[in-house]
């Protein structure tokens, strides 16, 4: 992979598309470019959030804890082009799930303070991380009512 | 210390200023005569009638009489000169001798001041006190008896000279005397005044240079450094202004004392030629007073500056001794090093009407006075509030300060009493930050362990002179004669025989502390003289062939990129790979590579200038691409710009030149800006797809160029050597003998995990703990995390195998698996003797034999924890708050 190649990649990324062929060039040539194996973690959840990840090449599945028992489950996979963990840097939270590869997997790493850094000086880019994270507070809203639905049906039953 | 300056003087030097003083009176008679033979040289041997002359019994004509006694004006010359070379070289002597007893016992002065003072006296002050405020009252001892003497002397002699030859132009000399003493000491006053304001002043500068320099994160972090440098301009404004005036005022005394010297001759050419005309004087006799008034101002001026320098040692010596006397200094005894009883700490601790009060706060902060009697030695929780006084109870045990009411013995010893020989070796105290000195681990480790010399060191026969002449010195200044050079650690005291064992000892503490990993590290990433352990080289060279075995494995394999002559390496630099070596010359640094004719003539040899400039290009377009809209202050340029800010512009306008991709008829300035970038390139690293195999290959044969080297050789460089070790390169890099994967995650903790496999299987573990005992921890322990810092402290205090070690809550800052870790292991360590803890968490008590409860300055209650520990108690309240 070049520097070139990932530019590309990155300007498939639908947060980055907005953003300039020379801001992509600089997020690439300032990011790493790493390589995971088949079942590698990439992150623990419960871990200090210090950098997001784009994913170039492969798969990855989220896993999280079941209150339970302690035990993970998988509860989605990410596929290329998808930016993970932006959640903990913007929130500076720890990790909220682990992260493991599918099989052999690309990624890119962006440091936290690049991706703030970045946020900061490009606002459509800003508004575009704050729409993807209210869709994603809204689908957690309506998971939530759902629910709450249910075992009000369970409750009632 | 001694209330003025003279008293100090005559104190510590009345041999030397008596001898002197005899030098300077010895020297008068001469000096008398070298003034009177002029005199005689012109009235009887040019002016003389009468030849020939007999003297001792011959007969002399005129010139050979005249030869004679400027013969003896010559004898004379010589004699007064080497009068004063020994005056003056013996004055020095006497002056740095007394400068460094100064220095010494204002030294040993702040080794006594009471804890509390340090915190009215910053440490710039100290410094600027003993050092630069001392400095000038050096010279001025020297000369403060001998000097006035010697001058007010030569002055007597001079003027005795002229009453005889006569006494009316004597009083002309004079006439004018009166006027000066009583203008320049009005004036002096002023400026004794000015002075004493400057050094007020210079000392707080001082003390704000201290308080920047330490808090210089603090200037960064609020951007205060206009307002830091404004206050540096109005502090040195003062200073300049202080110093303006005394200027001023200290050349109008000069001024006044130039003019009134050069009225006195008026009296001369008028009152001498009078009696000269009239014959009452002879011609040579106002010659020879004229030419002994020339002489007379010489004296007069250096009793004048004399008189300057004493007011100004006088107040400089005041001061400092108003500074080094504070309330409360200890008792010299106390730190005399005198073992004193060999009475051991393993007993009751029994503290009586203590009271806790910071020693400057007064009284009145805690209403109630301590009094306990707790069972030692055992394991204890100090528990308290904030407030409650504990921290400073941990300090009063510890001898390190001292209550103003009440005792505390500890197995009837009074530690508040007792020497530091018996505190300072028999208890131990590590508070939440300790203080660390340059040096290595292992130097900070003993630290603790040189109380007083126990065996003095052996030297011989050629060195012995030296070393007698040295201890002589320092005896003569009043400083300490124990030699440095001595055996200071008594090994049998902490239980060991000899250096060997106590490298032993030193490891053991270390892991007691959690610290063994750390130093382990230190050790892989230190390097080894391979000539001074040619064992300890061949077995790491061992490792790193058994290394290589377990990296056949591809997955492993992957994650490091092998050292090998024949093959490009990715995750190298391409000035490394064209060296692959560590440079041992400045010139062969990386970013003085295009200058270095030597590397120059290797790409030129290898054809690969052209290439290089066309891949310098190449990495400026992409740079000034990236880096055009950066800010110049941004990191990222630190961080990953080949080319700095301020270059970037130079580099765009060298684009534009070149657009036309022509690079021969570059000039050299141009050629060499773009040659600097090929050499930071690492392939793997920065993927900008420019270094292709083909490349790779001509580099290859560069790096073959390199090290053959032309007619005198290669340039100094520690080549990687597959079969040998490398002294340039850490041990680390010796095993691995290759660079991590960049882009592989895992790879550095699953590599460090097996280097680790491969040093415990050849034994290595012990060998490169001990090099990590060599590390060194920078100033004040700055190249140690805090963690590293504090485990060291613990290590080292537990290294002196005291009777009683209270840690105030020591482990706070280390993670929590570390804190349970050294308090398990303290507490295996300590079995037997006392171990007092001031834990920030009350339920951590439940671990300890014993737990004490204190609330304001007072004791509450004490026992087991499980026994305090009921419904409603005072412990219940303080484990359910934290």
């Amino acid at each position: 992979m070049d520097i070139q190649r990932e530019t590309e990649a990155l300007s498939k990324v639908p947060l980055f598309s907005k953003l300039e062929q020379s801001k992509l060039k600089l997020l690439a040539f300032t990011s790493e470019l790493q390589t995971y194996e088949k079942g590698e973690v990439v992150f623990n959840e419960g871990e200090a959030a210090d950098c997001t990840f784009v994913v170039l090449d492969g798969e990855a599945d989220i896993y999280a804890k079941t209150k339970t028992d302690g035990g993970q489950m998988i509860v989605g996979t990410l596929k290329a082009n998808q930016l993970l963990g932006e959640l903990g840097v913007l929130t500076s939270s720890p990790r909220s799930a682990t992260i493991r590869a599918r099989g052999r997997l690309m990624m890119l790493r962006i440091s936290g303070d690049m991706f703030l850094k970045l946020l900061a000086e490009n606002p459509p880019v800003a508004l575009d991380v704050m729409r993807q994270l209210s869709g994603k507070l809204v689908l957690a809203h309506h998971q939530y009512e759902e629910l709450q639905d249910k075992l009000q049906q369970a409750g009632g039953a | 210390m001694e209330s003025s300056i003279f008293r100090f003087v005559l104190k510590h030097s009345r041999r030397e200023q008596i001898l002197l003083l005899i030098f300077a009176f010895l020297a008068f008679p001469f000096l008398y005569l070298s003034l009177d033979l002029p005199k005689t040289i012109i009235n009887k041997a040019i002016g003389g009638r009468d030849f020939p002359q007999a003297i001792f019994g011959f007969d002399f004509e005129q010139i050979p009489f005249l030869m004679l006694l400027c013969g003896m004006f010559l004898a004379l010359v010589f004699i007064n000169g080497g009068f004063k070379y020994f005056i003056n070289v013996y004055r020095g002597v006497v002056g740095e001798r007394m400068l460094r007893r100064l220095r010494y016992q204002l030294f040993g002065r702040v080794l006594r001041f009471p804890l509390p003072h340090f915190r009215k006296t910053s440490q710039g002050e100290i410094v600027s006190m003993i050092t630069a405020e001392t400095e000038p009252l050096g010279g001025f001892i020297g000369d403060s008896i001998a000097l006035p003497a010697f001058q007010g002397g030569t002055l007597l002699t001079i003027l005795i000279f002229m009453f005889i030859q006569e006494p009316i132009l004597g009083l002309a000399a004079i006439s004018l005397y009166p006027i000066q003493t009583y203008v320049i000491p009005k004036l002096q006053r002023r400026v004794n005044l000015l002075r004493k304001e400057r050094i007020i002043a210079v000392r707080k500068l001082s003390e704000r240079i201290g308080e920047v320099v330490t808090g210089i994160r603090e200037v960064h972090a609020h951007d205060t450094s206009q307002y830091e440098l404004a206050d540096f301009s109005e502090r040195v404004g003062v200073i300049y202004r202080l110093r303006y005036r005394a200027y001023v005022l200290k050349f109008l005394i000069k001024f006044i004392n130039n003019f009134l010297a050069q009225i006195t001759p008026f009296f001369f050419y008028s009152i001498g030629g009078y009696l000269v005309i009239n014959g009452e004087l002879s011609f040579g006799a106002l010659v020879a007073v004229l030419a002994a008034y020339k002489d007379l101002s010489d004296p007069w001026k250096e009793l004048l500056n004399y008189y300057q320098l004493k007011e100004d040692a006088r107040i400089k010596y005041d001061l400092l001794v108003e500074t080094f006397q504070p309330a409360g200094m200890l008792a010299e005894e106390t730190l005399s090093g005198v073992d004193a009883g060999d009475r051991p700490l393993l007993g009751e601790l029994v503290a009586a009407n203590v009271d806790l009060s910071e020693e400057d706060e007064g009284d009145g902060v805690f209403a109630g006075n301590l009094s306990m009697r707790v069972p030692l030695p055992q394991s204890v929780a100090l528990l308290g509030g904030h407030g409650s006084g504990k921290e400073r109870f941990a300090t009063i045990l510890t001898g390190i300060s001292k209550p103003s009411t009440g005792s505390v013995t500890i197995n009837g010893v009074d530690v508040a009493q007792a020497p530091e020989s018996v505190t300072g070796r028999r208890t131990s105290y590590v508070g939440q930050e300790s203080s660390l000195r340059s040096g290595t681990v292992r130097e900070n480790l003993y630290y603790c362990l040189r109380h007083c010399p126990v065996m003095p060191q052996h030297y011989d026969d050629e060195q012995r002179p030296a070393v007698e002449k040295k201890h002589r010195d320092s005896r003569l200044a009043g400083n300490s004669e124990a030699d440095l050079n001595a055996e200071w650690i008594d090994y049998a005291a902490i239980g060991v025989d000899d250096p060997a064992g106590l490298t032993e000892r030193a490891l053991e503490v270390l892991a007691i502390a959690e610290m063994d990993a750390d130093i382990y590290q230190f050790g892989l990433q230190g390097t080894l003289d391979p000539e001074s352990n040619p064992e300890l080289a061949a077995r790491i060279l061992k490792a790193r062939d058994y290394l290589k075995l377990r990296l056949m494995d591809p997955e492993i394999g992957s994650l490091v990129e092998l050292f090998d002559r024949d093959k490009y390496n990715d995750n190298m630099s391409v000035a490394e790979n064209l060296m692959f070596g560590t440079p041992r010359d400045e010139s062969l640094q990386a970013d003085k590579l295009a200058d270095n004719a030597y590397m120059r003539r290797v790409l030129q040899e290898t054809a690969l200038i052209e290439p290089f400039l066309g891949i310098g290009r190449q990495i400026a377009t992409v740079m000034v691409d990236l880096f055009a809209d950066v800010e110049p202050d941004s990191s990222l340029f630190e961080q990953f710009s080949f080319i700095s800010a301020d270059d970037l512009p130079e580099f765009k306008s060298l684009l534009v030149r070149t657009a036309d991709g022509d690079l021969e008829r570059l000039e050299e300035s141009d050629r060499r800006m773009l040659l600097t970038l090929p050499f930071k390139l690492i392939p793997a690293r920065h993927r900008l797809g420019l270094v292709t195999d083909d490349l790779k290959r001509r580099l290859l044969e560069a790096r073959r160029v390199f090290a053959r080297g032309f007619d005198d050789g290669p340039p100094r460089v520690d080549f990687f050597d597959a079969e040998g070790y490398s002294e340039s390169i850490s041990i680390q890099d010796n095993i691995l003998f290759g660079r991590l994967a960049y882009g592989k995650p895992r790879a550095a903790a699953t590599i460090g995990k097996l280097i680790e496999e491969v040093v415990d299987k050849l034994d290595l573990q012990r060998s490169i703990m001990e090099l990590g005992l060599e590390f060194s921890i920078g100033i004040g322990g700055a190249r140690l995390s805090a963690a590293q810092r504090q485990k060291l402290a613990i290590a080292r205090s537990v290294l002196k195998r005291p009777d009683v070690l209270v840690l105030d809550e020591a482990t706070a800052i280390l993670d929590g698996p570390s804190q349970t870790a050294v308090m398990r292991k303290l507490f295996e360590e300590f079995k037997g003797r006392a171990l007092i803890w001031l834990v920030h968490r009350a339920s951590l008590g439940k671990d300890f034999d014993h737990t004490v409860i204190m609330e304001r300055g007072k004791f509450l209650e004490q026992g087991p924890f499980s026994e305090l520990d009921r419904p409603g108690s005072v412990l219940n309240e303080l484990v359910s708050t934290g």
